[in-house]
């Protein structure tokens, strides 16, 4: 027994180490692990379980009528990501910039506002923004009349060439709430004895903004940037709420989590696929695997990031 | 003079630019609400104005109670939301405690992958998932929902968790020990108490998602038994499209606790959010 004290080293073991892992452990590997893996090796057989090897990637990739779907998927996808930067996270910055002044009367009301949206299922915006930009209601036709813009209207949700961006936006609509609190609470963490010193040196509001914060939160939008390419990337419900499960016009707002939900449960005649529903899902799994890993590996290391 | 009357100038901008945002943000469901409180020919007839008067009307709702099973979309969500968030805070607190307690071989390697579900969405297994279900004979429960989200719950959680665990005192926990207090009362009596706080933030993250989702119960648990209030609020509008007293109060109706809920635990989240617990 007194050995034991002494080879510290070798302790007994530890029981309830493993009982304070395992319930986690079980369920996140059986429901989530597991799956993962299994999904990604079902891309590898065809439909009957005939190991196929990347057959199936061959047939998405060029199988004229799948391929068609696919590319027009994943540029679609690439887009909505596109105008969630340029759109949401900017007008997320102004926001946070905004409300991080400390002088500013109201801010917690306008914080508690601004995440509303974001609380509201996709179901909610998608059929809110659809009854409002509706022709048929004609809430937003009134509203550019009263302000005499009447000539601009159009059904954006019902031409093809303006409903991708339309739900874009609809969507940056719901979210700006996240990238307004991530840099936010960074913009908060900068301490003022920095602000002070620029302030000293002359240097205060905008300029004050583009060299001495923005630069500082940094490392906060790149956090916000991988958080919108993952949830981009496998955005289903907003599109499936405001334009169902083959979304119009003419597939014109088909995303990569839609496509994945028709392929594998199939629509109308087509009948479901499990083999190609597990590649279109190993497609997304790599493409967000990259997202992460440049973020991870390129991004993030290069990031200077201070100590206070 | 010129200094003050400047800011006095910056200050209405940043709040101009401010209140129209909250327009902007209120706007669709201010239209919303009062909309479902109208008449069919209010809607289309001055759709901005306050139901009051003659515009003023319930139908919508009475469509929705009569045609809808809305109280059991609500019990169904409740039960799923409220089990698999005490599963994700009690599994999650535990792991974490196992993990930012103790040394022991493989703790990295466990952070590590128990952390990988953070950044992979769990909806890309969603074919084996249903296959799992079906296999268990779970399809169509709502146990089905609950462990898939007790799973997408966990990875966040446990490393939220873990980082607050880290701050917990060791003279603490080791005046528990000599006092004879097994790990499991340290853990139970001691650390749950003090990580209260980030328990509260771990659970607005936590359920938001879980509540608002709609790919899960639509493929798990389409059944009528089953469904969800987002499910079941799809599924109605879809149905009753044309009838717009009832999709309004159908919204009306899936926005309403939503909001309730966020105007008592705003403070929480936002305090969590700034507090830097998501980093």
């Amino acid at each position: 027994m007194a050995t034991d004290s002494i080879a510290a080293p070798k302790r007994p073991f530890r029981s309830h180490i493993l009982v304070f892992l395992a319930p986690a452990v079980l369920v996140y590997t059986a429901v989530m692990i597991f799956p993962l893996i299994s999904t990604l090796y079902q891309s590898f057989f065809s439909k009957d379980w005939a190991f196929i090897g990347f057959g199936n990637f061959v047939t998405l990739f060029t199988d004229p009528r799948l391929s068609a779907s696919f590319w027009n998927a994943l540029g679609n996808n690439f887009w909505f990501f596109i105008i969630h930067m340029v759109v949401q996270n900017p007008i997320g910055i102004l926001l946070a910039a905004l409300l991080s002044n400390p002088k500013l009367r109201l801010r917690g009301f306008y914080r508690t506002v601004f995440f509303v949206p974001t609380l509201l299922s996709f179901v909610i915006v998608g059929f809110v923004w659809k009854l409002i930009l509706s022709p048929t209601w004609g809430v937003t036709q009134g509203l550019l009349k009263s302000v005499g813009l009447g000539a601009l209207f159009q059904p954006w949700l019902g031409k093809e060439e303006y409903a991708l961006t339309t739900l874009a936006l609809i969507s940056n609509w719901q979210f700006i709430g996240i990238p307004m609190m991530l840099i936010y609470a960074a913009l908060l963490s900068i301490p003022d004895e920095v602000i002070e010193a620029a302030e000293c040196d002359g240097i205060t509001g905008w300029a004050q903004f583009w060299k001495i914060q923005l630069p500082l939160v940094l490392p906060a939008i790149g956090i916000v940037s991988i958080l919108t390419f993952v949830g981009n990337f496998n955005a289903f419900d907003l599109v499936y709420a405001a334009q169902g499960a083959q979304p119009g016009p003419n597939f014109s707002t088909d995303l990569l989590g839609t496509l994945l939900y028709r392929t594998f449960f199939g629509y109308q005649l087509q009948l479901g696929d499990r083999a190609l529903g597990s590649t279109i899902a190993a497609v997304m799994f790599l493409i967000i695997l990259t997202g992460v890993c440049i973020y991870l590996f390129g991004v993030q290391t290069r990031l200077r990031r201070y100590q206070f | 003079m010129s200094k003050a009357r400047q800011s006095l100038s910056n200050t209405i901008a940043a709040h101009a630019i401010l209140i129209t945002y909250t327009v902007i943000a209120l706007f669709p469901v201010w239209v919303v609400l009062i909309n479902s409180l109208k008449s069919r020919k209010a809607i289309f007839g001055s759709p901005l104005s306050l139901p009051f008067g003659d515009a003023f009307s319930t139908i919508g709702y009475e469509t929705v109670f009569k045609r809808g099973n809305f109280i059991l979309y609500f019990e169904n969500s409740l039960i799923v939301t409220v089990v698999a968030l005490v599963l994700v805070l009690l599994f999650g607190a535990m792991a974490a405690f196992a993990l930012s307690e103790y040394r022991f071989r493989g703790n990295t390697l466990a952070g590590l992958y128990l952390a990988l579900g953070i950044m992979i969405p769990i909806r890309l297994g969603t074919v084996a998932i249903l296959q799992l279900m079906v296999a268990t004979g779970l399809a169509n429960t709502l146990v089905a929902l609950i462990l898939v989200y007790t799973a997408q719950g966990l990875p966040l959680s446990i490393f939220i968790l873990s980082e607050f665990m880290r701050t917990v005192s060791d003279d603490l926990k080791n005046a528990g020990r000599i006092d004879g207090m097994n790990e499991y009362k340290i853990f139970f009596r001691l650390v749950l108490p003090l990580v209260r706080p980030a328990m509260a933030t771990v659970a607005v993250f936590t359920m938001i998602p879980i509540w608002n989702d709609l790919w899960f119960p639509l493929i798990l648990a389409p059944a009528e038994a089953t469904k969800t209030v987002t499910l079941g609020a799809q599924m109605f509008i879809g149905q009753f499209q044309t009838d717009w007293n009832g999709v309004l109060s159908a919204l009306a109706l899936a926005i309403v606790p939503v909001l309730v809920l966020y105007l008592i635990f705003s403070r929480q989240l936002i305090r969590g959010i700034t507090s830097g617990a998501v980093k």
